[in-house]
């Protein structure tokens, strides 16, 4: 067990360094004078200017001096000041929203955070019981239904799904529109009277006791959490079913039904939590999946996370920011996965002995 | 995958195999891969996403006589006028009406051109994107695929073969890119070309390559790991038949006729991030025949997509019968490689 978390420790820092050179080297593809947008805030006014940060930042040195500054960021010798520098958090300058990209992301990524965690229950929950009802039911209606389903599922396009979910809920029924609040509440949220506790809207509202403001983020929130999750239940549906019907076939299962006991504790006591090993793992990483699959479902819903601004500062060929949105992305990845690693290996003692 | 044969003192089995009549195809493929293929035709659902496919391989090659181009360049949607508002379907074409099909008069008894999906916001004929962006969808798919095979079964091999610090770096390496999730590598990527060599397929075809091949590197390392271990590789070492010629004429034809296989089914799945990519306004201009392109029209009309709802029914329908086809195909493909799966899935 050790052995393993060090082994896999020991890929951390491998990633991080190639996860940044990659980054890093698309930067390379822009020219000198684009990639001033690094260091300093705003545009430059003239060439002159272009030229002096050019020699400033050192923009046309060899490449393993910029990757250093890019790294580390330079100090500048009269104020003293740190300018540039990833690893203290300076992704450069967002010129398709005049902000730093590192604020940028600050703002976006509570929502997208809010998001996930509201999607996480419902993925897992649902879709565990709909695998397990399939496997129950083994070739009865309901299995032949959940089949279907989790084929027609996964051949669904989340744009394509989320367009007809606005048709239906919204230009039709009006019940659930796009966006992250109702103006009237927005106006609130963004003045004195709402203090922002954890960043995240929903449970901000709930602390400052605003009921009506928590109902409305949800009811903005409720079709990119069903765009989000109806993919992971395909999935989640076929992993559970295929792992409950296994289980069932186990003769412990058999020796349960022998001593009579009732088919629901055989089902849910006996079968059930062994059946669940492979789910573990699909749960973890579809968690983390579920970070990086925001980028349509935001861009279709109009949600303001970090998924739809990636989304609209490459359509704009805003490179900078788009790289600072990939390498905030990465590092959480790079954590979140061997979180779920390790955690999969405490739970399945094969993969630690492998 | 290991076949039995039968031995001298198994006479009545031999005599079962020698008397089933072996076709022609079935000598060419080998009894193994012929499994595979007669896996194609053996469920309802197989048939269907045959039949699914087929019918989208003759929409494109019927392209242009379905929908006969404008202009020399086919691929880029007729426009009637410049207006926002979107048109219903059936509207006739006003300006500028492409050729009319020599088909049009007989099965409708029509004169003129009408656009028969509508039109969405700048006048752009919904038809026309949907058949004409059938055979981008197959020019993108067909190239991605073979491309990202093409690498990945050469880094896989070389991988697997030579093993020891090779294998290492080449891994970490596809670690490292699998960092990203799959979707946002290749926006951040094809964001990157753009600029450089402009807009068009080319920019997110490339990335999707960049990023497309690493899970088959994967597959074909582990399949070739144990091939590799067999005696008649054993053989060919010993009477000194030099490496790369046990590599690629030896290890990888017996290694990967599953994956091919497996492959092509990823048509599918390489269309869908073609035309999400497209849909989020990355890659090829506006106008341009894909169907992410034209659903991209409806982000402006959301308000009103109850009166403009063609805008994504043809393009959306078309989309997921497409992926729909290769999934079927893909799952039943899957039963017969992997015997331990049939029927649970």
């Amino acid at each position: 067990m050790t052995n393993y978390i060090i082994r896999r420790l020991l890929l951390v820092p491998v990633l991080l360094f190639g996860v940044t050179v990659l980054i890093f080297g698309m930067l390379q593809f822009l020219e000198p004078d684009e990639r001033v947008s690094l260091y300093i805030r705003g545009d430059p006014k003239s060439d002159a200017q272009v030229n002096a940060f050019i020699k400033k930042y050192c923009l046309d040195c060899p490449i393993y001096i910029q990757y250093k500054n890019w790294l580390i960021g330079t100090v500048d010798p009269v104020t003293g000041e740190r300018e540039g520098g990833i690893l203290f958090g300076n992704f450069g300058w967002s010129k398709t929203s005049s902000q730093p990209v590192a604020q940028l992301i600050a703002r976006r990524f509570p929502n997208t955070l809010d998001l996930t965690l509201w999607a996480v229950g419902p993925v897992i929950l649902v879709g565990i019981w709909l695998g397990v009802q399939a496997a129950v039911h083994h070739n009865g209606l309901i299995d032949q239904l959940a089949r279907i389903f989790s084929i027609v599922g996964t051949s669904f396009p989340t744009f394509v799904f989320g367009l007809l979910m606005l048709m239906i809920f919204y230009a039709n029924l009006q019940w659930f529109p796009p966006g992250r609040l109702s103006d009237e509440f927005n106006r609130i949220v963004n003045s004195d009277q709402f203090t922002r506790y954890t960043t995240l809207l929903t449970i901000d509202a709930l602390l400052n006791g605003r009921i009506d403001i928590f109902l409305d983020a949800l009811r903005h929130m409720f079709l990119p959490i069903l765009t989000l999750s109806y993919i992971s239940w395909a999935t989640f549906l076929r992993v559970t079913r295929g792992s409950m019907l296994e289980t069932l076939r186990q003769e412990y299962v058999v020796t349960a039904r022998a001593k009579g006991l009732p088919e629901r504790d055989v089902i849910h006591k006996h079968a059930k939590p062994n059946a669940m090993l492979p789910v573990v793992t699909l749960a973890g990483f579809t968690v983390v999946g579920l970070m990086g699959g925001v980028i349509i479902t935001e861009t279709v819903f109009n949600y303001p996370g970090i998924g739809s601004a990636a989304a609209e500062a490459s359509a704009q060929l805003d490179v900078v920011t788009v790289l600072g949105f990939a390498l905030f992305n990465g590092l959480i990845l790079i954590v979140a996965n061997l979180v779920v690693d390790i955690l999969y290996a405490v739970v399945d003692p094969r993969v630690r002995l492998s | 995958m290991t076949t039995v044969t039968p031995t001298g003192n198994n006479e009545l089995l031999g005599e079962a195999v020698a008397m089933r009549k072996i076709g022609r195809l079935e000598r060419f493929l080998g009894p193994d891969n012929y499994r595979i293929l007669q896996g194609l035709f053996k469920t309802p659902a197989a048939i269907m996403g045959t039949v699914l496919i087929v019918f989208f391989i003759l929409v494109a090659l019927a392209a242009p006589v379905l929908a006969p181009p404008l202009g020399k360049d086919p691929y880029t949607i007729p426009r009637d006028g410049f207006k926002a508002e979107p048109k219903p379907m059936g509207t006739e074409w006003r300006s500028k009406a492409p050729p009319l099909p020599f088909w049009w008069k007989a099965v409708t008894g029509k004169e003129e051109w009408v656009h028969i999906f509508g039109t969405a916001q700048g006048q752009y004929d919904i038809y026309y994107g949907v058949i004409w962006g059938t055979r981008t969808a197959f020019k993108a798919g067909l190239t991605v695929v073979f491309s990202t095979v093409l690498i990945g079964v050469i880094i896989g091999a070389i991988s697997a073969y030579y093993g020891g610090i090779v294998d290492n770096i080449l891994m970490r390496i596809v670690d490292v890119l699998y960092v990203l999730p799959g979707l946002m590598a290749t926006l951040i990527l094809a964001a990157v070309l753009t600029p450089l060599i402009g807009r068009s397929t080319l920019p997110v075809m490339i990335s999707l390559i960049a990023f497309g091949w690493l899970g088959y590197a994967r597959i074909i390392r582990a399949d070739i790991l144990s091939v590799k271990q067999r005696d008649f590789i054993l053989a060919a070492r010993v009477i000194g038949v030099p490496d790369s010629r046990i590599l690629f004429r030896h290890i990888i034809p017996n290694a990967i006729f599953p994956t091919l296989v497996l492959a092509s089914l990823g048509i599918g799945d390489v269309v869908l991030s073609f035309a999400a990519l497209s849909f989020l306004g990355i890659g090829v201009d506006v106008g341009y025949a894909d169907w992410g392109q034209v659903l991209a029209f409806a982000r402006n009309w959301i308000t009103s997509l109850n009166t403009y709802w063609y805008i994504i029914a043809w393009p959306g329908v078309t989309l997921v019968l497409f992926v729909l086809g290769w999934n079927l195909l893909g799952d039943a493909l899957r039963d017969v490689l992997d015997p331990r799966l049939r029927g649970k899935v």
